[in-house]
């Protein structure tokens, strides 16, 4: 019953004329169901039946600080991967009745199978090691390692979305990470480091956005190029001035942690979510802020009109360069404070290159967002929960090798890109000099 | 035409002078338009950024700061001094030292330059291939971690005749290298998939890679568990051309070759022909007959297996054994180096020899002065970045402008559009930019 509508429907999309056939209805696409499915049989073989019986995976839940403290829970390793695997082909099974009879299933679906796969292959990782699995650690770890990709993403959505593309965002984090380490180590407070942080990103993009609309050059090029650039200086003035005088210019200020009274004694999301500093919480103000302006105000209709078509953007009034400058520029300064999470987000000071390429990753995750900013927070955050699954589980001790598990969201992007998680489709008029 | 009309200037009164300033205005507005003027202005700004921050981080020329009303002629005086040690050292650690004790350890510097120059030149021609097909390969480093990876299993694991363990172990590099590129090159002519944002991510996976093989007994065959592989074997290293005392290897040799082949390729061959032609326009190239996808896959192929080339020749000639950071900076420089070599061959070839003598020189300086050798990549990031924009060029050193001057050409480009205007009373329709 399921195959002989689709191809009737595929028969009858080729027999019309393109633009018709657009309002018929379109072939079911099975990649997705019939991935659900492998995955899940992928869970079902390997992390089950691979999975010692009688071993005992082991989960701390709990903190120090948590008003209920709930107990470790030991798992029986085999049957909860059993289940959590059998859950899983259900739910494969679910998107391919779904896809068969063309019902959309919500974001919940791939959110819930992504879970369940994730926590089969932990139960898996852990079974029979006699270490626990640290849960509030494994979580605030993903999100610690996501902040400055966040702040990233959010910068490369708002430079590219007005038709400039960011590849500069690695250099735009190191110079927050610099200014913000030297401003807050010269007046020893953690905050002022912070508000340093945003001009000297603003400035590389700045820079970047100089050379793009003033001189045309190639976009991509000049953000390769101020990358080196960014890296050369504050190597140079780390391996001079910051080392010659480092209790005066690169001493260590930690921004405090600010815990939320109420909701930061919340189990296991309490001390993840609303113990965090301030700049987290900015974090978040950010990209909810964005989430709402990109999409339904006066200042974000403008950057995706100036990004998809410059012409018409400019053609009712809109200042096309005027645009571009501004919010390559504000996109920098959110970079910046990105920036500021390596050093006084941290407490650390500051060191060469210690960006360590997350600019790029940042880039990354903007587009597997596909240039939205909920979708780039999610893609963010699932590269941060990998390297900090990547990271536990290579202290606890694991079957799988952890570079493996870090490589993961580059092959998942390179994935995306190739057009296997749906179409990515950039601005238009991205990378595009705008010459009247 | 033009003498036509200077013999009739000089005809009127005061004529003789105004050609003379004519004539000066020429020559000056050609110059202005000359790239290796632009280039040589932009190497020119580059050292005096440079100066300017090896002055303003110097604790000696600080302290002369503090009394500079007092006495400024200690200020100006430890300045020149300190600039002249330092860019001394640079030219005497890249090109001749003529404080050396030995005749040979005098040439030594050049000798130095041509070493870090191999892995350079030869990857930055893998880079401008992409870049005339207009394709942005970022991947260089990736695919030059995977050219070495290659080139060192090969080179320790086998043993093979000596001829034929080089050979193979070359071809292996670049064939490591060929594979990497591919898969972006693939990925784009079948999907589409931006090779930018393909090329980054393979660079990541590539360094995970070597992290996870580096600490593999089968791949490093040391015994021990320090992340570095075995040395290479003596019958697959590119030997030296020189004789002891230098590090200069064939691997030069290598990159005079690649260089020429590049150049038979891209301005020769009938499938540079092709890539040239799907960088200008791949609507046009594909109306005339071009396999498009076929050839947007042999661009980063080639490319992709230049510079696993470089990064072979780096490791057979150079470091013998892997390491996790055997490509260094070497991916972005290569880069770089394309950029300033403007996509040509032998441009290529000078860009990479002048970079290779930056890091050779930028070793000694910071020997010998104590300046860190970051500032080479200041350097060479402010000398790209201004050969990308030549108006900001001219506008530093008030040169012309090619077509007179930004208000010259305004005014002449409004009168054009009112004529074109005025012509054709609907206006035309322009195809918006994509």
């Amino acid at each position: 019953m399921s195959e002989q509508p689709t191809q009737e429907s595929v028969a009858a999309v080729r027999a019309e004329p393109r633009h018709e056939a657009d309002t018929h209805l379109q072939p079911i696409k099975w990649k997705f169901p019939i991935t659900y499915v492998l995955l899940a049989l992928l869970s079902l073989g390997a992390f089950t039946f691979l999975t010692p019986s009688g071993a005992v995976t082991q989960f701390r839940l709990a903190t120090a600080t948590d008003i209920v403290t709930l107990p470790a829970a030991n798992l029986p390793s085999f049957a909860t991967a059993l289940v959590l695997s059998l859950l899983q082909l259900g739910l494969g099974v679910l998107a391919v009745v779904a896809a068969a009879r063309r019902i959309k299933l919500g974001l919940w679906h791939p959110m819930l199978f992504g879970l369940l796969f994730v926590l089969a292959f932990l139960v898996y990782a852990g079974a029979g090691r006699g270490a626990f699995i640290p849960v509030v650690t494994l979580l605030a770890g993903a999100l610690m390692l996501s902040v400055p990709l966040i702040f990233g993403a959010m910068c490369g959505l708002v430079g590219e979305r007005s038709g400039i593309i960011n590849i500069a965002i690695e250099g735009q984090l190191l110079a927050g990470a610099f200014l913000a380490a030297v401003a807050a180590s010269f007046f020893t407070s953690a905050y002022v480091g912070l508000l340093a942080a945003p001009f000297a990103g603003a400035a590389v993009g700045g820079l970047l956005v100089w050379f793009a609309v003033k001189y045309h050059v190639n976009q991509i090029i000049v953000g390769v190029v101020l990358n080196v650039l960014v890296i050369g200086l504050t190597s140079f003035l780390y391996s001079t001035v910051l080392t010659q005088n480092a209790e005066m210019w690169n001493a260590r200020q930690q921004l405090p942690r600010l815990p939320i009274p109420g909701l930061s004694q919340i189990p296991i999301i309490g001390p993840v979510l609303f113990n965090q500093t301030i700049l987290v919480y900015l974090m978040y103000v950010i990209v909810f802020a964005l989430h709402i302006l990109v999409f339904k105000s006066r200042w974000g209709l403008r950057m995706r009109a100036v990004g998809e078509h410059p012409k018409a953007a400019d053609t009712v009034g809109i200042n096309v360069p005027r645009t571009r400058v501004f919010n390559t520029v504000l996109a920098g300064g959110i970079a910046g404070l990105g920036g500021a999470y390596f050093t006084v987000g941290q407490g650390l000071a500051f060191g060469q290159e210690m960006s360590a390429g997350q600019g790029f990753i940042a880039l990354a995750a903007m587009i597997l967002g596909r240039w939205n900013p909920k979708g780039a927070l999610l893609a963010a955050l699932l590269f941060g929960f990998s390297t900090s699954v990547g990271q536990v589980l290579s202290t606890i001790g694991t079957p799988v090798p952890s570079e493996m598990l870090l490589m993961l969201p580059y092959v998942i992007t390179i994935f995306a890109v190739a057009g296997f998680v749906g179409r990515v489709r950039p601005p238009a008029a991205e990378g595009v000099p705008y010459i009247k | 035409m033009s003498t036509q009309q200077t013999s009739d200037d000089a005809r009127t009164p005061g004529g003789a002078l105004k050609e003379a300033e004519s004539r000066l205005h020429y020559a000056v507005r050609e110059l202005s338009q000359a790239s290796w003027v632009i280039t040589l202005l932009s190497v020119l700004v580059a050292l005096v950024v440079g100066a300017l921050l090896i002055l303003a981080t110097n604790p000696q020329v600080q302290a002369t700061m503090g009394y500079f009303f007092a006495r400024p002629g200690d200020f100006f005086l430890t300045s020149f001094e300190v600039i002249r040690d330092a860019y001394s050292a640079l030219f005497r650690g890249a090109v001749y030292d003529w404080q050396a004790a030995t005749p040979q350890r005098a040439i030594r510097p050049i000798t130095e330059t041509l070493v870090n120059a191999v892995p350079l030149i030869l990857a930055g021609l893998g880079i401008a291939i992409g870049f005339r097909s207009g394709m942005l390969n970022i991947g260089g480093q990736g695919q030059i971690i995977l050219g070495a990876t290659c080139a060192a299993f090969i080179g320790y694991a086998f043993q093979l005749p000596l001829g034929a363990h080089l050979l193979l172990a070359l071809v292996g590099g670049a064939l490591g290298g060929a594979i990497w590129g591919g898969i972006a090159g693939v990925l784009k002519a079948k999907t589409g998939a931006n090779e930018v944002i393909v090329t980054i991510m393979l660079n990541n996976i590539a360094l995970y890679l070597i992290a996870w093989l580096l600490r593999q007994q089968w791949f490093v065959q040391t015994g021990s568990n320090q992340p570095i592989s075995a040395s290479v074997d003596e019958s697959a290293r590119l030997f030296g051309i020189l004789g002891t005392g230098f590090r200069l290897h064939a691997g030069i040799l290598l990159a005079i070759a690649a260089t020429i082949f590049v150049w038979w390729l891209l301005e020769r061959s009938t499938l540079g022909f092709e890539m040239r032609a799907i960088g200008e326009n791949p609507e046009a190239a594909r109306t005339a007959g071009v396999n498009v996808p076929k050839a947007t896959a042999l661009v980063l192929i080639i490319g992709g297996a230049l510079c696993g080339l470089g990064g072979a020749a780096h490791l057979l000639g150079t470091e013998y054994r892997l390491a996790a950071g055997i490509a260094g900076t070497l991916g972005f420089d290569a880069i770089t180096v394309a950029l300033l070599g403007r996509s040509r061959p032998l441009g290529t070839f000078l860009a990479g020899v002048l970079f290779g003598g930056l890091r050779a020189g930028g070793v000694l300086m910071q020997a010998q002065t104590g300046t860190p050798i970051d500032i080479v990549l200041v350097l060479q990031s402010v000398i790209v970045l201004l050969i990308a924009a030549p108006p900001l060029v001219r506008a530093i050193f008030f040169l012309p402008h090619p077509d007179g001057s930004p208000r010259v050409r305004r005014r002449r480009r409004l009168r054009d559009q009112q004529a074109a205007e005025a012509a054709s009373e609907p206006a035309p329709t322009q195809e918006v930019s994509k």
